[in-house]
């Protein structure tokens, strides 16, 4: 029986972790993710769980114990935020080298510089090629949904990977909403045991060598093959996830695209405030779409490809920015994959809601009115756009 | 019972031969000695920093190490050594294993006084039940002999090298040992292989079986980076230690006792001069006179603090 509740994004995660009970917590706090350590303290303190936590004095020791203690057998989570995760960026390969499905949730912080404690996905993007798992929830929901299954996704063992829980910082991490949680019970049968084949107690093995020339490529492509497998595993696990809950997650949601003649690729929480402006310029008869992308690593090319292919004019609106003249990385990644496309949409890309810049539902009408644009004229200008900028 | 080298080196090796350390390094030994301390009947999951010990032992696709084996970076052994140990309070807790298990991190002193340091305190502080073990060899020699704060005044490496102008490096040592027993852990000791390794084995022995997080500073020359003949090592240790260089000495709860007292403490000259890495300052009367100043500093602050104990 699903019990509804109130809670903020981090609370729920928290819980998820309660109702998991995994072997080792090693954490660190930062803004805006630190509150998912402190309620799993008091839950450890109050003996709802037999986890050993342990309190780091930094986020690298956070990550490095978390590999350390998955590849010893037991069931390791953490949380991080920005310059935490920025600290950890060592230790997010060998994690994913080491095929240890750690799972943490990366509560999404703009990077310094300058020092900033709000919201955009400079964090998480800037460890996309780390060889994480990342699933994008857009609300408290979703946060909780994904890190359940992603528990599921990380430890299959055709994928050993280790998974990133991304939600946004304070918007989804700190805002109360309703939510459905799950019985403890059906929790923990959900996700099983953590019974990795080769483990530091279990038997004699060795993790981390020096591989060189011979081995060190063939590691590698077999962390891409784990990745490949990854994608089939969500889908797996998902409809698996939907059975118990009714909640149906895919690769992506689409909303309103079927039919759609212009449209918006998203991710994360600003998704809900461009479901509204979707649904307010339908009524104006305007053929408005939107993608929301769930999965980011794996990326799910092909069907992207698919789903986007009939619009006419896309704009992928990235709450990062690559500082590369070229467009930031979901631009980048969705047009290359609608390169193979005989006739494929028009593109642009739009930075948006840096640092936690506030974007509201004009912000987001005016992309569609530039979308209505470019199909009206037949060719996109300007391909690399901002959003909200004061200078505008 | 009482120490017997002959019947403990009957124990089975669990750092077998075959690995790659070169000829007169102190490390293997050092490495060595330690995991004879373990009882036979008790299980390991030994971690490393990156370093020579790590890159040498655990070449893929083989490995020297008879026990499980878990490195990841080069600043981060402390926190390895943790994760690990939580692992295993969680699955004896959950009722997944009854083995007996013991943790044991190594770090070379670029690991460990310096890169690593804040994992050690880390570590240390929350009281893992584990014991560290750095390898000072007194300078970063995987990466080609650069100074660290372990490295001795005026010592040649590669980043205080012996210029015309400034003879080495400028600084002294950290006193990594002192900094530990800040930590108020239950064991800290400084010792070193050392003639017939009594003073290693007790001491490992002690570490490891003290409930709780364990320090131990071990000496453990570079040939190349000290430039000895190679079959010199012991004789080089015994130098050290006997110069009051490298005193033996453990605290225990806190209490400083000094587990070795030469009958005679040599000139510290004695110890330089079978050194490469001196070669320079040999006839720089001032540089020797300051090493030698050091050196009976910190051997009388030792003496004032164990003496604090009787």
């Amino acid at each position: 029986m699903a019990k509804k509740d109130k809670l903020s994004g981090n609370e729920a995660v928290a819980i998820a972790m309660r109702q998991i009970n995994p072997g080792v917590v090693a954490a660190f706090p930062i803004t805006p993710s630190t509150e998912v350590p402190q309620y799993f303290a008091s839950f450890v303190n109050d003996g709802l769980v037999d986890t050993e936590f342990v309190p780091v004095e930094s986020e690298h020791s956070a990550m490095s114990a978390s590999i350390a203690a998955s590849a010893a057998g037991a069931r390791a989570m953490t949380a991080t935020s920005s310059n935490g995760l920025a600290l950890m960026y060592e230790m997010l390969y060998i994690a994913a080298s080491s095929r240890t499905p750690v799972i943490m949730s990366c509560v999404n912080r703009t990077v310094s510089g300058p020092l900033n404690i709000h919201n955009d996905h400079s964090d998480s993007m800037g460890a996309r090629d780390s060889g994480w798992i990342q699933v994008y929830g857009e609300n408290n929901q979703e946060a909780y949904d994904n890190f359940i299954i992603g528990t599921k996704v990380a430890e299959d063992p055709d994928v050993m990977l280790p998974f990133m829980n991304c939600y946004d910082g304070f918007i989804t991490s700190h805002s109360v909403e309703n939510i459905e949680l799950m019985e403890d019970q059906e929790v923990k049968d959900f996700v099983g045991e953590f019974n990795p084949e080769y483990a530091l107690l279990k038997s004699p093995s060795a993790y981390g060598p020096l591989a060189l020339q011979g081995y060190h490529y063939e590691t590698k492509r077999q962390q891409a093959e784990g990745m490949k497998n990854a994608k089939e595993a969500i889908l797996k696990y998902s409809a698996e996830f939907e059975k118990l809950t009714g909640r149906k997650y895919g690769l992506y949601e689409e909303y309103k695209l079927d039919d759609a003649e212009i449209a918006i690729v998203i991710i994360g929480s600003t998704a809900g405030t461009a479901k509204y402006t979707v649904d307010q310029l339908r009524e104006k008869g305007i053929k408005a779409g939107l993608l929301k992308i769930r999965v980011f690593r794996p990326f799910p090319k092909e069907e992207i490809a698919e789903v986007l292919k009939h619009v006419k004019a896309v704009a992928v609106l990235d709450k990062t920015c690559s500082l590369n003249d070229a467009g930031a990385p979901l631009f980048l990644e969705v047009r290359s994959a609608l390169y193979d496309l005989e006739t494929r949409p028009m593109l642009i890309n739009y930075i948006y809601g840096l640092g936690g810049r506030d974007v509201k539902t004009s912000d987001i009408e005016s992309v569609y009115n530039d979308l209505a644009e470019i199909v009206k004229a037949g060719k996109t200008d300007n391909v690399y756009r901002y959003l909200g900028l004061a200078e505008e | 019972m009482a120490y017997n080298l002959k019947e403990v080196s009957k124990k089975p090796e669990r750092l077998t031969g075959g690995h790659r350390m070169c000829a007169g390094c102190g490390a293997p030994v050092v490495v060595r000695a330690v995991l004879r301390a373990l009882k036979e009947e008790d299980k390991a999951v030994i971690t490393s920093a990156t370093g020579c010990l790590e890159v040498s032992t655990y070449t893929y696709p083989y490995t020297a190490w008879e026990d499980s084996f878990f490195h990841s970076a080069f600043e981060n052994a402390g926190a390895n050594a943790a994760g690990i140990e939580a692992a295993y309070r969680n699955l004896v807790k959950t009722g997944k294993i009854d083995d007996t298990y013991k943790f044991i991190a190594f770090g070379g002193d670029g690991g460990t006084y310096d890169i690593g340091l804040q994992a050690l305190s880390g570590a240390m502080e929350r009281g893992h039940d584990m014991v560290y073990v750095a390898y000072d060899n007194g300078a970063y020699m995987n990466t080609g002999i650069q100074r660290s704060s372990a490295t001795p005044r005026y010592a040649d490496t590669t980043t205080s090298p012996a210029g015309k102008v400034i003879p080495g490096k400028q600084q002294g040592r950290k006193e990594l040992t002192k900094v530990m027993v800040a930590h108020n852990i239950p064991y800290v000791a400084q010792t070193a292989p050392f003639k017939n390794f009594k003073d290693l084995h007790e001491k490992s022995e002690k570490a490891i079986y003290t409930p709780g997080a364990a320090f131990l500073n071990v000496l453990a020359p570079c040939p190349r980076g000290w430039r000895y003949d190679t079959p010199k090592l012991m004789e080089i240790i015994e130098l050290a230690v006997d110069s009051c260089f490298w005193p033996l000495y453990e605290v225990v709860d806190g209490k400083y006792h000094i587990t070795y007292e030469p009958k005679n403490k040599r000139p510290v000259t004695d110890w330089i001069e079978a050194q490469g890495r001196f070669k320079h300052i040999l006839k720089n009367e001032e540089a020797i006179k300051t090493i030698q100043a050091d050196v009976d500093r910190q051997w009388e602050e030792l003496q004032a603090l164990a003496a604090m104990n009787k």
